[in-house]
């Protein structure tokens, strides 16, 4: 059986939390956040997953180790709004065993 | 006042797929789009990216598919309402209804088919002060006649294919174009980024990177904006126009208010007939309408738009009986006089 990993995942209305995500389904964290409707349909992955909007936009506030950014993904934040340092497109960061723990804010809807 | 069978608000795969199936049961279609272009979600944000789901086509690019689908559906000879959005509806007496856009265009249907996807595409506008105030003033979010910018000053903001294009594009018409981009890259197709630097060393396009617009100034039309490059002390630049292209997101918009049952920002409609909602003769179809185990996939929108046409057909043919013909065996009767049909087959003997 494989394991879940516990992301605690602040909403857009500040409400913290703590889901159970799957690593056997090959899942993106924007999928996590649209899995437990922790976003209103439509607000959120508008593209689908291809870094081509930025409607995933969260902000990382755990130390985790993530997969570095993708020239698309760092292309399409600069064009974002409400940008931080530790922006990044969730829709672009693969749920796996070593996100354990991982702690993110949903950015505001444009 | 535009007059059809079925009106389509939203010209995206499944509003244009409808009007073929609709066209194969005599019926005529309209179709309003708040984009100046046809194709919805696959020709404004992926028109290059590949679908590989579609029946029969192991892959092709959304922008492709777009193109096709008014291949096919061109004998049926569908209006548009292009760059408008569905404001109001009203229903008349006669239980037909009127459709108003945003611009006053008016269209009345017996059968109002919403295939609007995620909404209407509205520009994403920069939180800059006193921005909204200069709209149509010198502040536009959209490009809807280049003309207008002649021998004018303008400044574009942003990082993408349409700042790019249209910063070339503009780089003819206005007296003088600068181009405003927070990062020294471009998220921009290649070649447009490398005619944007031919263009820049030509001196034809000004390029400021990185910066951003920081404030606008004017009395009652923009005069100058104010550009602030990171460390540095803010630039004040005259100019006649200001053009953030920062994209554009899907709002479900004015539809949201026409008393339609909405769910999870999408229209409920009965999927154990025909895709009709709460309101008798206004239909939901493709990834705007919500059942028990939707998918929002373009194939399904297909499948509804087809199921909705034999809806829409009883509705205008009352006590009318329907007998489903297919296309290899009776051909297709455009409404532009064409016909197509299968070669006969010619029968002859062996001696």
């Amino acid at each position: 059986m494989t394991q879940d990993v516990h992301i605690q995942i602040t909403d857009r209305d500040g409400i913290l939390h703590d889901v159970q995500a799957p690593t056997d389904m090959a899942l993106n964290l924007m999928e996590v956040v649209r899995l437990f409707e922790l976003a209103p349909e439509g607000t959120i992955g508008v593209c689908g997953g291809m870094a081509m909007c930025a409607s995933c936009q969260c902000y990382v506030q755990s130390s985790h180790e993530l997969n570095e950014k993708l020239s698309e993904e760092d292309a399409m934040l600069s064009e974002a709004f409400n940008v931080k340092p530790t922006s990044r497109l969730s829709c672009q960061i693969q749920i796996s065993l070593n996100l354990e723990g991982l702690k993110v804010e949903l950015a505001p809807e444009d | 006042m535009i007059t059809t069978d079925i009106l389509i608000i939203g010209a995206g795969p499944t509003g244009l797929f409808t009007v073929f199936e609709a066209g194969l049961l005599k019926l005529k279609c309209h179709l309003i789009d708040a984009l100046p272009h046809p194709g919805g979600q696959c020709s404004e944000i992926y028109p290059k990216k590949p679908i590989y789901d579609i029946p029969a086509y192991p892959e092709i690019l959304a922008g492709d598919l777009t193109d096709k689908l008014l291949e096919q559906s061109k004998q049926f000879e569908p209006g548009f309402t292009l760059g408008e959005r569905a404001e109001t509806i009203e229903k008349l007496a006669d239980g037909s209804f009127i459709v108003t856009t945003n611009k006053g265009t008016q269209h009345k249907a017996p059968i109002v088919a919403i295939a609007g996807g995620l909404g209407s595409f509205e520009p994403r506008k920069p939180s800059i002060k006193h921005l909204r105030s200069f709209e149509d003033k010198g502040v536009a979010y959209i490009i809807k006649d280049p003309e207008v910018y002649r021998g004018q000053k303008v400044v574009i903001a942003g990082g993408g294919d349409s700042a790019l294009d249209w910063a070339i594009f503009l780089s003819e018409v206005a007296s003088e174009v600068t181009l405003i981009h927070r990062r020294n890259e471009f998220r921009g197709a290649l070649d447009s980024v490398e005619k944007v630097q031919e263009l820049k060393d030509r001196g034809l396009i000004k390029l400021i990177t990185p910066a951003e617009v920081t404030a606008v100034f004017g009395d009652s039309k923009l005069e100058a904006i104010e550009v602030t490059k990171s460390g540095e002390s803010p630039l004040r630049i005259e100019t006649d126009n200001f053009i953030p292209l920062f994209g554009l997101s899907p709002k479900l918009g004015p539809i949201a208010d026409w008393g339609l049952e909405i769910e999870k920002n999408a229209i409920k409609v009965n999927n154990a007939l025909d895709y009709q909602t709460n309101i008798p003769g206004v239909f939901a179809i493709g990834d705007v309408n919500t059942y028990p185990g939707k998918l929002k996939l373009i194939l399904c929108g297909f499948h509804e738009a087809t199921l909705m046409c034999q809806a829409a057909y009883k509705i205008i043919n009352p006590g009318k009986r329907y007998v489903l013909k297919y296309t290899t065996v009776s051909g297709i009767d455009g409404f532009d006089g064409t016909r197509k049909e299968a070669p006969k087959v010619i029968v002859k003997s062996i001696d």
